[in-house]
């Protein structure tokens, strides 16, 4: 399993150096926003820690961390991208 | 949700996210790129709520209501000056996020009985995300204070600052050492009763967070556009740390796109400083005292008054604008965009010259430009510009000063030696917009503004300009 996942890792690594290659200048801003919402995808990783049948009382320490979690992954998704649409709105209507 | 099917779904997120950046790298398909991947993000989401039983969901509903009011608003109701900040802000919460899902997963074992029986990699995995997302919020803490003009841009800088920063490493790693044994040190009657796996994650949090803040308080203002690409890719890097921890794939694929695009930036950033990654870091660059000064020249400053500039710009054919950081300070965008289309009403070639680390963070002269609605043909590179500048007649410098500083060119003294600037000092006449003859970031004095074809215009940048409006229309 955990081999896999590494693998994983370094293929989507390549991919990414190669994605991203020549970028001008007036993108760099909504991409480092619009790519900083995409690292807010730990939201899923927050919103599985408060999935499954456990009793809250007895470990109110995980609801807690986990719905914090959660809070903060999603101010940086939805703030990312909505930023980033916001800028780019402005770059298209400077070009008219 | 059969496991197959969420599967198949994180797969398409994923596959979404990477069409969605390779879109947000072009300019015509931007907008869309973005969007695009935020419905990646949604899949994803959605996904990962079917995935297992809701029966917490008014937790759930919680967090996602108050993370979802509190980032619309930021996103809508922050100035576009405030960019910089507001994205560094982001980029921290996302670090803080992957950090607790880190420790939530430890709680989870720990409150389970399980920690023992843990594999030892899958708690140093933990360490690590804890370590990286520690150091992604408060160094992007730290950013967001100075970009925001709450402390002090300057570098900080004490004697044996890398001997106390690898110092602390040194303490990170053996925390995680000791946070992957998944037991007390020496057995249940060790030596030292408080090392537990958990205090010492705790205390594990604590140095991450304490090493985020010390990585970035020896870099100065100007090298903020270097230092916000990277914690951006730190929160990539952070987010797949703790794909490994729950072993999900998009996270891992979403976390590496974003870390590496994000290396790349940042290399960008460095590249267009002529400067290694390693000297941003910790050279402590614009303290003044540690740069070494560049040779003595002499010259007198040449101020000019808004009435004798008037005439000047009035007969130029071919004007070049360039921006700098000074220009977001004085918020004189709106004021620099009516000079232009005056300027051009009157005849003359209008262009823009964007350093690539002009402002701070990467393409900010660009954001702010565009948000007072200059057309974006008229914004040009510094590759772009260089080569025509001797046909330029005038060239208003508003607000930068390392980015124009002949001396990267001329001067093997100089700290800045080596850096491509944009060399509006070959124009016919330049005309500097500036509070003072104070140098500028770097501390490095600026033989610019002493050239025989210099002319300096004192003065707040946006009152200047905006004079020049006024004679232009009278």
């Amino acid at each position: 399993m955990g081999i896999m996942l590494l693998f994983v890792l370094v293929l989507a690594t390549f991919l990414g150096f190669e994605l991203i290659t020549k970028v001008p200048s007036q993108l760099h801003t909504p991409l480092m926003s619009g790519s900083n919402a995409i690292s807010g995808i730990t939201i899923v990783g927050a919103l599985i820690s408060l999935l499954g049948t456990w009793n809250v009382q007895d470990d109110i320490l995980r609801t807690v961390l986990g719905t914090c979690a959660v809070m903060f992954a999603t101010i940086n998704v939805v703030g990312g991208y909505l930023v980033t649409d916001r800028m780019l709105g402005m770059f298209t209507g400077g070009k008219k | 949700m059969p496991e197959s099917l969420v599967n198949l779904l994180y797969i398409i997120s994923s596959m979404i996210f990477v069409f969605g950046l390779k879109m947000l790298g072009k300019a015509d398909t931007a907008r869309k790129g973005n969007r695009i991947s935020a419905i990646g993000m949604l899949l994803a989401i959605v996904t990962a709520l079917a995935s297992d039983n809701l029966i917490h969901w008014p937790w759930i509903v919680v967090g996602l209501a108050a993370g979802s009011v509190i980032g619309a608003l930021a996103a809508r109701l922050v100035a576009m000056t405030s960019m910089p900040e507001l994205v560094a802000l982001f980029n921290g919460l996302g670090g803080i996020a992957s950090l607790l899902v880190g420790w939530v997963e430890f709680q989870r074992l720990y409150s389970a009985g399980a920690l023992a029986d843990t594999p030892w990699n899958d708690l140093v995995i933990i360490g690590v995300t804890v370590l990286i997302g520690g150091v992604t919020f408060t160094g992007s803490i730290i950013a967001w204070g100075k970009l925001s003009g709450k402390m002090s841009s300057r570098p900080i800088l004490y004697g044996g600052q890398q001997v106390v920063n690898g110092f602390v490493v040194i303490l990170i790693l053996a925390a995680i050492l000791l946070v992957s044994l998944g037991r007390p040190l020496l057995g249940p009657e060790n030596l030292l009763p408080f090392l537990t796996p958990y205090t010492v994650l705790i205390v594990l949090g604590a140095l991450s967070l304490i090493l985020g803040v010390m990585v970035v308080i020896p870099i100065g203002g100007g090298d903020m556009p270097v230092v916000i690409s990277l914690l951006n890719a730190y929160s990539g890097m952070a987010a797949c740390a703790a794909g490994f921890v729950i072993k999900n794939n998009v996270l891992i694929v979403s976390g590496a796109l974003v870390g590496s695009s994000g290396v790349i930036l940042t290399n960008i950033m460095c590249k267009a400083m002529n400067r290694s990654l390693a000297n941003v870091l910790f050279s402590g660059f614009g303290s003044g005292g540690g740069a070494r000064q560049g040779a003595a020249f002499t010259g007198e400053a040449k101020p000019v008054s808004i009435e004798d500039a008037y005439p000047i710009l009035e007969a130029a054919q071919n004007i070049l604008i360039v921006p700098g950081y000074g220009m977001a300070v004085a918020q004189a965008q709106h004021a620099v965009q009516e000079l232009a289309s005056l300027l051009k009403e009157n005849g003359a070639e209008v262009n823009f010259g964007i350093h690539p680390v002009a402002g701070r963070m990467p393409g900010h002269m660009n954001v702010l430009l565009a948000e007072a609605n200059v057309p974006y043909d008229q914004l040009r590179e510094m590759d772009d510009v260089n080569p025509t500048i001797e046909m330029v007649d005038v060239a208003l410098v508003i607000g930068a000063n390392d980015v124009v500083n002949p001396a990267a060119r001329s001067d093997e003294g100089s700290p800045l030696y080596g850096m491509p600037v944009i060399n509006v000092d070959k124009a016919h006449t330049v005309i500097v917009f500036k509070r003072s003859l104070n140098p500028g970031f770097a501390g490095v004095d600026n033989p610019l503004f002493f050239g025989e074809n210099t002319r300096m215009l004192f003065g707040d940048a946006r009152t200047s300009i905006q004079g020049l409006v006024t004679e232009f229309k009278g």
